[in-house]
């Protein structure tokens, strides 16, 4: 075995293989940097690259690129609260908090640390355990992923905050969204209200956006200021690597879970952050400090998302069957080069595995350098006013949603989200329990399904079952016993404050829960339009959460100012804003409604200059520079990735040329 | 029950060996310095993607005046969403060309309302075929398809994406063969095959690429017991042997050890129609509607100077699978077999779908 390692590591050096290696690199970091594009969007640009090329070097550059889109993608999480990728919306939780305390180089450089550590152990775990893997991918069964499914869910009580009924509703919630589409069982479709963009469910890159970065970015336009509020800028990237040496074990927990969560076929490399986080905060004595720039929320979704590539390439190369989207181009991409996986990998092909697992590892530094190297500078960009930032942002975002299904749906749907994640922020629903549950309900149900037609109730008996209900059980413990601790702090917080509020103040934040309860009763309703087999799963979901809703609801009424159930940050702390609630949503349905109206690029065009004026109050020499330069970049992007942007109803009557056409 | 499908089958040269008829030459089609947009239904990776990305450099090569040929992906409901923009937007001076699967016929011959596309009036240039094997495990102790009968009333458990997917060819031919099946659906072909060597299920197909890597070791250790091929089309249109698996008896075969008889009549008729569909014809290269002769001749010639191409079969073993493509006129045979149900015959199986798997149209 030893001697085809070192073969594998010698014939990855001869020749121009690093090269490609670092051609990948560089590539991963590019696309990284660039929020909801990821793996997927970067990996097909390189297919057509591959024709022709020799086997070694196409590995290289594909895994070079896949191995870093994990380690780049932290930028934008940490430093404008949008997640990079689906792998990284944990990080986003504390990374944007400390990057508005002026500590955005300190959470980069603990991320990239992180990151690095994670691949190379992912690297390392690959080496050892792709021999072995085989019977033990093969002992998790639905029954065991659906257990699994549970266990994550569970996360959601540690993540919930104040008030575990809200934390629940906001799950709950997710979970009904996330049964929007064709239901497993019988292939209905459940609350697609007959449109045709709803039958296949809201995209996950829709989401995540929509729940996090619209809300931050609106939320910093009404402030209007930087991003930090802390100059000069502190914490040096030393610091960052000084805290991840520090929470090392943390990190080695994380990495072992991204490696175990990446190896289960079927489970999804998008839980494996949010799962780290959980975990994080249910280890953490003094929980205080996560969603305000808790630097281990940063170390432990990063550790574990880099090592799940690692982890994603054994049910890839053993089985043929990916983990996840990017694994799944990763997969087309080798066949293209004539390799196909299965058994022989860890046979005939086992110098290709090796090939595969050193440029893991070494692609894993040079990018983790790089990224290094970058932050400290990078992390200035938090402190350009963000008024002008605010344009870049917001085409940066609506071009990641529209590479979900490349319609103009994905911008209605990332507009639509955006306002409930608004919303959610503003009564204090938890968003990441909203967004466990959304990304969980589909495996949760389909393995549920399944364990019952392969085993009936009996799965409940099976070993693998058992033990993990052990581990559910522990975690349900712990987060129950945190949720009390907190509410409690928060009493006596709240009994300091004292006050009462008045039932007009109530108001808006009843009403929410009110729209919310009749979402679940639509929910039911429709639940009662399919088969039973479909029925089940959205209906015991909508029924569980009108009876938390309508708690809600009482405690939202007669409950005392104490309760960490009532919460309006428009009656707290955003009263004095210069900048109504509304203001910055009309903007954006403006937006949405000219891409309608006349296409993507046009739209997009006229909102730069219309938003530097207005709210910026650039002059027109730089509204005028900054809008070429936005678009500029956008369709040079577009050209390069094949894209139609959206058009809308001009370009039905007039035929006009590409970009605008 | 008015039926074309034998109209055309003595011409049929569907099957390796039989080289495709000369074409006359057109000269006057030139596409130096244009960009050729190749619409693939589906997300980047995958079967059609990867399908499309293997012709797409040597379309390029081939095409007088070696245009640039770009793949674009349009993913969203099946296939539906970019069929239905290929549909409506696409171009017919040849620059725009679409790549058809399995799914994205049916969902057209189903008549699912959403399938707003009528493919019927697209242009064939070439498809590539695959096969089938259909497997059990050997826990149930059969060792062939002689043996099938012993089954008797034996829960075979099948896992199935859904009964509208490819799985509706197999799904129609194990009712047709009298099995007891139970599928559970929502498992694509690897996650099947996963439950398979898990036993969590005991009946399971691939198509050839994924049962010549993946299965054939489980056969081999002795956990699966192959039954039989689909088979692939003759040249009389009728059944015959799939040559990657020459010792297992194709599907008409082991209707006949079952009934004693060949198979016919209307559920045959249309298990086959969707079988050429979804297998035998399974990928296609369309252009739109309408698009001049002589580019429908420029491509089609291309597809034949490619897959003659001496290292092409060898390449395209691994990335497409062992199958001879279907080029020049044989594609418009195989395309009007697959477009031949009568009405009648769309509502036979809108029923047997509905009454079996509560499929609502």
């Amino acid at each position: 075995m030893f001697d085809v390692i070192f073969a594998a590591l010698g014939s990855l050096f001869s020749g121009p293989h690093l090269l490609y290696l670092g051609l990948g690199v560089l590539m991963g970091l590019c696309i990284g940097i660039f929020p909801g594009l990821g793996g997927i969007a970067g990996l097909s640009l390189l297919l057509p690259l591959l024709y022709g090329m020799d086997t070694i070097s196409a590995l290289a550059m594909l895994i070079g690129l896949v191995a870093v889109i994990p380690t780049s993608d932290t930028f934008t999480s940490v430093l404008m609260g949008i997640p990079g990728s689906s792998g990284s919306q944990a990080t986003v939780l504390d990374g944007f908090p400390l990057a508005k305390k002026g500590q955005a180089a300190r959470a980069l450089s603990a991320a990239f640390t992180a990151s690095l550590f994670g691949g190379l152990f992912g690297a390392l775990v690959l080496t050892l355990f792709v021999l072995i893997a085989r019977p033990i991918i093969l002992a998790f069964g639905s029954a065991e992923l659906f257990m699994l499914t549970l266990l994550g869910l569970s996360m959601v009580a540690g993540l919930a905050g104040k008030s575990l009924i809200k934390g629940l509703c906001a799950c709950g919630l997710g979970l009904l969204f996330g049964t929007m589409g064709g239901a497993p069982a019988t292939g209905e479709f459940r609350l697609s209200f007959d449109v045709d963009y709803l039958m296949d469910g809201i995209p996950l890159v829709v989401m995540g956006l929509g729940i996090f970065a619209l809300p931050e970015i609106v939320d910093l336009l009404r402030r209007n200021t930087s991003i930090s509020e802390a100059t000069p800028l502190g914490g040096g990237w030393i610091t960052g690597v000084r805290d991840m040496i520090r929470h090392k074990w943390l990190a080695l927990r994380c990495a072992a879970l991204g490696c175990i969560v990446g190896a289960l076929p079927g489970l999804g490399g998008s839980v494996v952050d949010w799962i780290a986080y959980g975990h994080a905060v249910q280890t953490t004595k003094s929980k205080g400090g996560f969603g305000k720039g808790e630097i281990r929320g940063v170390i432990a979704p990063e550790a574990s998302n880099n090592a799940k590539e690692g982890g994603a390439m054994i049910p890839t190369l053993l089985f043929g069957i990916p983990g996840s989207g990017s694994m799944a181009i990763f997969l087309g991409g080798m066949i293209l080069i004539g390799l196909e996986p299965g058994p022989n990998m860890v046979s005939s092909n086992l110098d290709v595995t090796y090939t595969i697992i050193w440029s893991l590892a070494l692609a894993n530094v040079l990018g983790a350098g790089a990224c290094l190297l970058l932050s400290g500078w990078v992390s200035r960009l938090t402190t350009i006013p963000y008024a002008l930032m605010a344009p870049f942002m917001i085409m940066v975002i609506c071009f990641a949603a529209f590479q979900a299904t490349r319609s103009l749906g994905d911008l209605v749907a990332l507009l639509a989200v955006g306002v409930l994640g608004i919303f959610l922020k503003r009564f204090g629903w938890p968003r990441p329990a909203f967004l466990i549950g959304f990304v969980l309900a589909s495996g949760m149900e389909n393995y549920l399904y399944q364990a019952l037609q392969f085993n009936g109730w009996s799965f409940i008996t099976k070993p693998g079952v058992l033990i993990i209900a052990v581990l559910l059980l522990v975690s349900v413990v712990i987060a129950v016993r945190q949720v009390a601790r907190l509410s409690h702090q928060s009493d006596a917080d709240a009994a300091v404050k004292g006050g009462q509020v008045s039932l007009k103040g109530r108001l808006p934040q009843v009403a929410f829960t009110l729209g919310i309860g009749a979402f679940f009763s639509y929910g039911l309703f429709d639940a009662f339009q399919v088969m039973p087999l479909a029925r089940v799963f959205p209906a015991g979901i909508s029924l569980t959460m009108l009876v938390l809703v309508g708690v809600m609801l009482v405690r939202q009424l007669r409950g005392k100012v104490s309760d960490p159930i009532l919460q309006d940050m428009e009656q707290d702390e955003n009263v004095a804003l210069p900048v109504g609630f509304y203001h910055y949503l009309l903007w954006l349905t403006g937006l949405v409604l000219g891409c309608y109206l006349v296409g993507y690029v046009i739209a997009m065009t006229l909102f730069f200059v219309a938003f530097l004026l207005i709210r910026a109050h650039a002059s027109l020499s730089s509204t005028l520079t900054l809008t070429a330069c936005g678009m500029g970049f956008l369709t040079l992007l577009a050209h390069l990735m094949v894209l139609n942007l959206p058009s809308g109803l001009l370009q039905q009557v007039v035929d006009l040329p590409w970009p605008l056409g | 029950m008015k039926r074309t499908i034998y109209a055309f089958s003595t011409s049929l040269l569907l099957v390796a060996g039989f080289g495709p008829a000369p074409q006359a030459l057109s000269s006057d089609v030139d596409f130096s310095g244009e960009r050729i947009e190749w619409l693939v239904p589906f997300r980047e990776g995958g079967g059609t993607d990867t399908w499309a990305r293997f012709f797409a450099p040597r379309l390029s090569e081939a095409l007088p005046g070696q245009p640039t040929l770009i793949i674009r992906n349009v993913p969203g409901g099946g296939s539906i969403n970019g069929a239905n923009q290929f549909d409506t937007r696409g171009k017919n001076n040849g620059q725009e060309i679409f790549g058809s699967t399995a799914s994205t016929l049916f969902y057209a011959m189903l008549g699912d309302r959403r399938a707003s596309y009528q493919p019927q009036d697209w242009v064939p240039v070439f498809a590539t075929p695959t096969g089938g094997v259909l497997y059990l495990s050997s826990d149930l102790g059969i060792d062939s398809a002689a043996e099938l009968a012993e089954l008797g009333k034996q829960e075979l458990i099948f896992p199935s994406l859904g009964p509208t997917s490819l799985d509706l060819v197999p799904l129609l031919a194990m009712e047709m063969l009298h099995l007891n099946v139970r599928p559970v659906f929502g498992m694509d072909r690897s996650a099947g095959r996963l439950a398979f060597e898990r036993g969590e299920v005991n009946v399971d197909y691939q198509t050839s690429a994924p049962y010549l890597k993946n299965v054939t070791p489980l056969v081999e250790e002795g956990s699966a017991v192959p039954i039989m091929s689909w088979g692939v089309l003759g040249e009389d249109g009728s059944l015959q042997r799939d040559p990657s698996f020459p010792d297992l008896p194709h599907f008409a075969e082991v209707y006949e050890m079952i009934h004693g008889e060949a198979p016919q009549g209307q559920a045959f008729e249309v298990w086959k129609t969707f079988f050429i569909a979804g297998f035998a014809a399974q990928k296609m290269l369309f252009l739109q509607e309408g698009t001049p002769q002589e580019i429908v001749d420029t491509y089609r010639k291309a597809a034949i100077d490619i897959s003659a191409q001496p290292d092409f079969q060898e390449q395209a073993s691994v990335a497409i699978g062992d199958y001879d493509q279907i080029l020049g006129d044989n594609v418009d045979t195989a395309f009007e077999m697959i477009f031949s149900l009568s009405e009648d015959d769309t509502q036979w199986i809108q029923n047997w779908l509905a009454e079996n798997y509560d499929v609502k149209f």
